[in-house]
């Protein structure tokens, strides 16, 4: 399946694909409005260390480990391969989260649910908005073997 | 005491776009940029802006814009801002000024002084996207003697020729007064247009030797980083007697620039500035030039052509008739608004000629002189767009340098502080935080796209002519008529002003 991979060496630790990932997330076409005076819950996010900076976001692992320890259903891998979680189905237990070996599942911003990236299948982007605006195609979105 | 400059340019922040990403704050090496935990709000010290406009692109709500200041003295018409600005910087450091990139002076630009013909009528023009447009050419030595074996069969007594499939090379930018990445993106962006790039006076770093048959070595009055193994991996090597943009003095790469990496491709030692004598020390005749470049087609055993590269100036036309004569296969001319990576800014703003008029000059001359099929004539110095290839080919070269062009493609936004080693775009710089910021497989590519597109216009103009082959275009000066020129600018160019039939 197609991925997005991110590739540390071109990684500038800009965190535009934190905004970005945000903004898509909102439905909206002016980012100032969506994100002005707001504080972001980004499914990805860019680990700084010195001078290494690398952007982490759900690897939608084969055998998703999120999947196996959701408690309620509410985690599953589609048949794209694409690991979905279910808003409705989710309990908020966060078990999910602190599984993750990547630490790619978060709690959504009401706290009440989990979140992590879908690559923007359930936004309209359709496909990955930080990968589209990455400034440096240090973000990828391909298949690899 | 130093007196206080005001800046040039100043940071304008359009509060009600800008959402506090920081992105701009951590894309600027200037140290712009910083955020106000108190207030929530960014804040900008234009006094460190460079206006390289990093900010402006990256800032994903477009919040940010920069403008001229309208601070002003007393206006003057003798001593303008700039001016004045100058005297006090060089009052409170005692210093030489220092610039980089091309002349930005408001001289006149020929290119725009002149206008390319059309056909009408009779020798209609060629549509290229149904018949062939040839822009493949070769340099070299045209004169080749009829020479017959034993058997009686030709011999091939050709010299050694340089085969491009687009009129458009990419100039000599050395590694080190550019970064790793860029000069990557060069060198795979030349091999897959099918043209050549130029290591500048910097040597070849290792990983580039993959690219040899693309690639011209140069030969500067360094010597940095010449040795048997780099001779052998070009296709052609290219003697550096000038540049345009500091014509008569040589280059001074701080030592802060020279990294491992530079000091090994460079073989000088790490740290430590390295300065390119303004002359050659073993060339003040053209008997000495003579010299070197039989040494040079020596080392390489006569398989590959030698470019003499001077600056455009005042003498350009016989200094070119004497490097016609000295074996030289191919004569590189650079104009006065040619860039460079530091220069002082005297030096690059009131030195040399334009490259039009030494262009239409040289080939004049050694027209007349029945030797200009010796050497085929590369020019550069601000050849700005696929028009500038097509007049200054009508006007007699056979191809063209891009340097200043080819760095735009990559991002370089002529902010002209090449020279503190602090490029936002991750070109002029050796920090490594700041390179990483050009992708090559991004470079390379926009490279690419820039010259295919600069070729289609070629072939769309030509065609326009009538022309079908580039080489038919070589010193077409017909092509060419003049507007808003001097006589005497008229007779230096050899074209005749706009109006004016056959």
């Amino acid at each position: 399946m197609k991925r997005i991979y991110v590739n540390e060496k071109w990684c500038l630790g800009c965190h535009l694909c934190e905004y970005e990932c945000a903004f898509a997330a909102t439905g909206l076409s002016d980012m100032a409005k969506a994100l002005k005076g707001k504080k972001i819950y980004p499914k990805i996010t860019v680990e700084d260390g010195g001078s290494v900076h690398f952007a982490v976001n759900c690897r939608h692992c084969t055998d998703a480990i999120c999947v196996k320890s959701c408690i309620s259903g509410a985690l599953s891998k589609g048949e794209d391969g694409v690991v979905r979680i279910d808003k409705n189905k989710c309990v908020g237990c966060l078990t999910c989260v602190l599984v993750c070996p990547f630490g790619a599942v978060m709690p959504a911003p009401d706290g009440h649910a989990a979140m992590k990236c879908q690559l923007c299948t359930d936004n309209a982007c359709g496909t990955p908005n930080c990968v589209a605006h990455c400034p440096n195609n240090a973000i990828v979105y391909e298949e690899r073997p | 005491m130093n007196i206080y400059i005001q800046p040039d340019y100043e940071v304008v922040r359009n509060s009600d776009q800008c959402i506090a990403c920081r992105v701009c704050e951590r894309q600027c090496a200037n140290g712009v940029h910083s955020f106000d935990p108190d207030t929530g709000k960014m804040k900008a010290d234009s006094t460190r802006c460079v206006n390289c406009h990093r900010c402006v692109c990256l800032c994903p709500t477009h919040a940010l814009k920069i403008v001229k200041s309208d601070d002003t003295y007393k206006i003057n018409a003798n001593w303008d801002n700039q001016t004045v600005n100058e005297v006090y910087r060089q009052a409170n450091t005692g210093g030489v000024l220092l610039s980089s990139m091309g002349n930005p002076k408001p001289f006149p630009v020929f290119w725009d002084k002149m206008l390319v013909n059309a056909s009408q009528v009779t020798n209609p023009p060629i549509d290229p996207l149904r018949e062939p447009m040839e822009t493949r050419l070769w340099l070299g030595k045209r004169t080749a003697k009829v020479e017959r074996d034993e058997k009686g069969r030709l011999k091939n007594t050709l010299a050694p020729q340089l085969k491009l499939d687009v009129p458009i090379l990419f100039s000599a930018m050395s590694y080190g007064s550019i970064s790793y990445n860029a000069h990557e993106s060069l060198a795979r962006a030349a091999e897959e247009l099918g043209t050549y790039y130029n290591t500048g006076e910097g040597g070849l770093h290792r990983d580039f030797y993959r690219y040899g048959k693309n690639t011209i070595v140069q030969v500067a009055s360094g010597r940095f980083g010449v040795h048997k193994d780099y001779l052998e991996a070009a296709a052609a090597v290219e003697i550096k007697m000038g540049q345009g943009a500091k014509p008569g003095i040589g280059g001074h790469l701080p030592g802060a620039k020279i990294s491992a990496d530079v000091s090994e491709t460079r073989m000088i030692p790490q740290g430590v500035d390295a300065i390119s004598p303004a002359p050659h020390h073993d060339i003040y005749s053209i008997e000495d030039l003579r010299q070197l470049v039989y040494s040079l087609k020596e080392a390489t055993e006569y398989k590959k052509p030698v470019i003499v590269k001077i600056a455009a100036v005042h003498n350009a036309a016989a200094i070119a008739s004497g490097i016609a004569r000295s074996g030289a296969d191919i004569i590189a001319i650079d104009g006065y608004r040619g860039g460079t990576g530091a220069a002082p800014t005297r030096i690059r703003d009131n030195v040399g000629i334009p490259i039009e008029l030494a262009l239409a000059q040289v080939d004049e001359r050694l027209r007349q002189e029945g030797i200009r099929d010796e050497v085929s004539i590369l020019v550069g110095g601000s050849v700005r767009s696929s028009a500038d290839v097509v007049k200054a080919i009508a006007l007699g070269a056979d191809a063209c340098y891009i340097g200043t062009a080819a760095l735009l493609a990559l991002g370089c936004h002529l902010c002209r502080s090449c020279h503190t080693g602090k490029c936002n775009w991750g070109i002029a710089t050796q920090e490594p935080e700041l390179v990483k910021r050009l992708n090559p497989d991004v470079g390379y590519k926009r490279l690419v796209n820039l010259v295919t597109a600069w070729n289609h216009e070629i072939q769309e103009m030509m065609g326009g002519m009538g022309i079908n082959s580039i080489e038919a275009l070589r010193g077409n000066r017909l092509m060419l008529r003049g507007i808003g020129l001097t006589d005497t600018e008229l007779r230096l160019l050899g074209i005749r002003y706009a109006g004016e039939s056959l």
